[in-house]
């Protein structure tokens, strides 16, 4: 199976660590990831908060470059986004460059292009399910964990074209799928924050607060995501947020696609996990799921 | 909370909003669903509702000159819920690009000079090198000076060598063959003065 891929520009540099274990478990169910040649930045929050032009033609030249032939073959019918912000940016572009007032812009769109996936939602399907369950070799029994969706996967539902945009059920499934108990949990989709990290940290550190509280409170002992902006903001201040909130948090904030590696036995776990500042393993220990 | 004062309706006001894309904004019934879902309502001077009454009132200089425009965090749930399926995040983008190309002063400056010096890290090489995004805009936006201020800076140097001892970065940025079309991309959509 082949698909074109857009890794976005953080999946290069600090969630390195997700880009590597997609890229692991990809190969271990035999999907080749076609990275899209000379793809460039979505233009991200920043275009769209400034400037809605050089949001949607940032993002439109990316979707032109998907829907060229490969090599010497048909296009990809698949773009696989692991980034939900890129996704939704390429998706917002895709509806303005189709849409009625397309001709405003100065990026014009071939008859057809790549339907465009979030990543979770792709893995989320039944083949994909079917496709996992192949090769695992240790269910992640005992493992109860929340999983979090934030914001760009699933809203707007017009955009994104999900249907269950409040109780989203795509991470749940791949969890149930390789043994995690996926505790159901009423923050799925409440925002981290976002770049908000760094202009206004001490709202980030409120939203982020209120969710390892309720994960802590519905007895989850991880959060599972799929986002790389959820995950930084989540994983990296930990520490700093519980001083802020007066409380130890201690939860470990695991991407999917690194515990669907450790569900298959993939060697180099270990290692995708050690870019975590959240401690990823003491758990993983306690529950005879890593040595 | 808004101080009373008598106010002069412009209702010319709301076509030029609504050039800058269309929002819809005309169909709020002030049911308030926006506010009570917004994650960052706590933070803003005018609730989310409060924006849409004063654009539909053509209070120009309130909703151009308020923090929540900027406080806003585009994570899409008011426009998900709206009844009346008003664009409200993408009204509040719409907005902070008026409030630009007005030249009105921004509450949340830092927020703005991220965004700002984002771009220009896209158009250098057509992707964002996040190292030197990051301090530049630490320095560009006072963050540092205000952090240092405040001692907070301890926790983001240990944080920094920790990423950096865990390869998190990429120390080489990375450039595409079409980076001068961004750079035309983005130069001509500055220029530009308005939207469809």
């Amino acid at each position: 199976m082949k698909v074109a891929y857009y890794p976005g520009c953080s999946l290069e540099g600090t969630a390195k660590d997700y880009a590597v274990s997609i890229q692991g478990i990809c190969t271990r169910l035999n999907i080749q990831l076609d990275e899209i040649p000379d793809w460039n930045c979505c233009g991200a929050t920043s275009a769209h908060s400034i400037n809605h032009r050089a949001s949607i033609e940032l993002a439109g030249r990316n979707l032109n470059l998907a829907a060229r032939p490969v090599q010497f073959g048909l296009p990809h019918a698949d773009l696989l986004v692991p980034c939900p912000l890129c996704f939704n940016r390429l998706k917002t572009a895709a509806l303005a460059l189709e849409g009625d007032q397309q001709e405003y812009y100065r990026i014009t769109l071939p008859d057809s292009i790549p339907q465009i996936w979030d990543i979770a939602n792709f893995f989320a399907e039944d083949n994909m399910l079917r496709r996992v369950a192949k090769h695992i070799k240790n269910p992640l029994k005992n493992l109860k964990a929340v999983c979090y969706y934030g914001c760009m996967a699933n809203r707007p539902p017009e955009v994104a074209e999900i249907a269950d945009y409040e109780n989203p059920q795509s991470l749940d499934r791949i969890m149930e799928n390789i043994g995690v108990t996926a505790i159901a949990w009423p923050f799925k989709t409440d925002c981290c924050g976002a770049s908000q990290v760094l202009s206004r940290p001490e709202t980030v550190s409120r939203l982020v607060g209120k969710l390892y509280d309720m994960a802590q409170r519905v007895g989850a002992q991880a959060i599972v995501v799929s986002c790389q902006m959820c995950q930084a903001n989540l994983d990296m201040y930990q520490a700093k947020i519980s001083d802020d909130w007066g409380k130890r948090f201690d939860i470990p904030i695991y991407y999917f696609t690194e515990l669907i590696g450790l569900a298959m036995g993939e060697p180099d776990v270990k290692k995708w996990l050690s870019g975590h500042i959240a401690d990823p393993f003491t758990l993983l220990r306690e529950l005879g799921l890593s040595k | 909370m808004l101080e009373t004062k008598t106010l002069c309706p412009d209702y010319q006001f709301i076509q030029e909003v609504e050039s800058y894309g269309t929002f819809g904004a005309e169909a709020c019934f002030q049911c308030r669903k926006c506010t009570n879902g917004c994650p960052v309502a706590f933070a803003m001077d005018l609730l989310p509702d409060q924006v849409i009454r004063m654009v539909l009132l053509g209070q120009r200089d309130t909703v151009l000159s308020c923090n929540s425009i900027w406080i806003c965090i585009s994570c899409e749930t008011c426009t998900t819920r709206c009844p009346n399926k008003i664009k409200i995040a993408e009204l509040m983008d719409g907005l902070k690009e008026m409030a630009i190309q007005a030249g009105i002063a921004c509450p949340q400056p830092q927020i703005r000079t991220l965004h700002e010096t984002f771009l220009k890290n896209v158009r250098k090489r057509g992707r964002v090198f996040e190292l030197g995004f990051i301090q530049k805009y630490m320095f560009d936006s006072g963050e540092l000076q205000r952090k240092w201020n405040n001692k907070e800076l301890r926790y983001d140097l240990k944080l920094g060598l920790k990423m950096a001892a865990k390869r998190r970065y990429l120390f080489k940025p990375s450039k595409i063959n079409g980076k001068d079309e961004i750079r035309e991309m983005l130069a001509y959509a500055f220029e530009k003065k308005n939207k469809p």
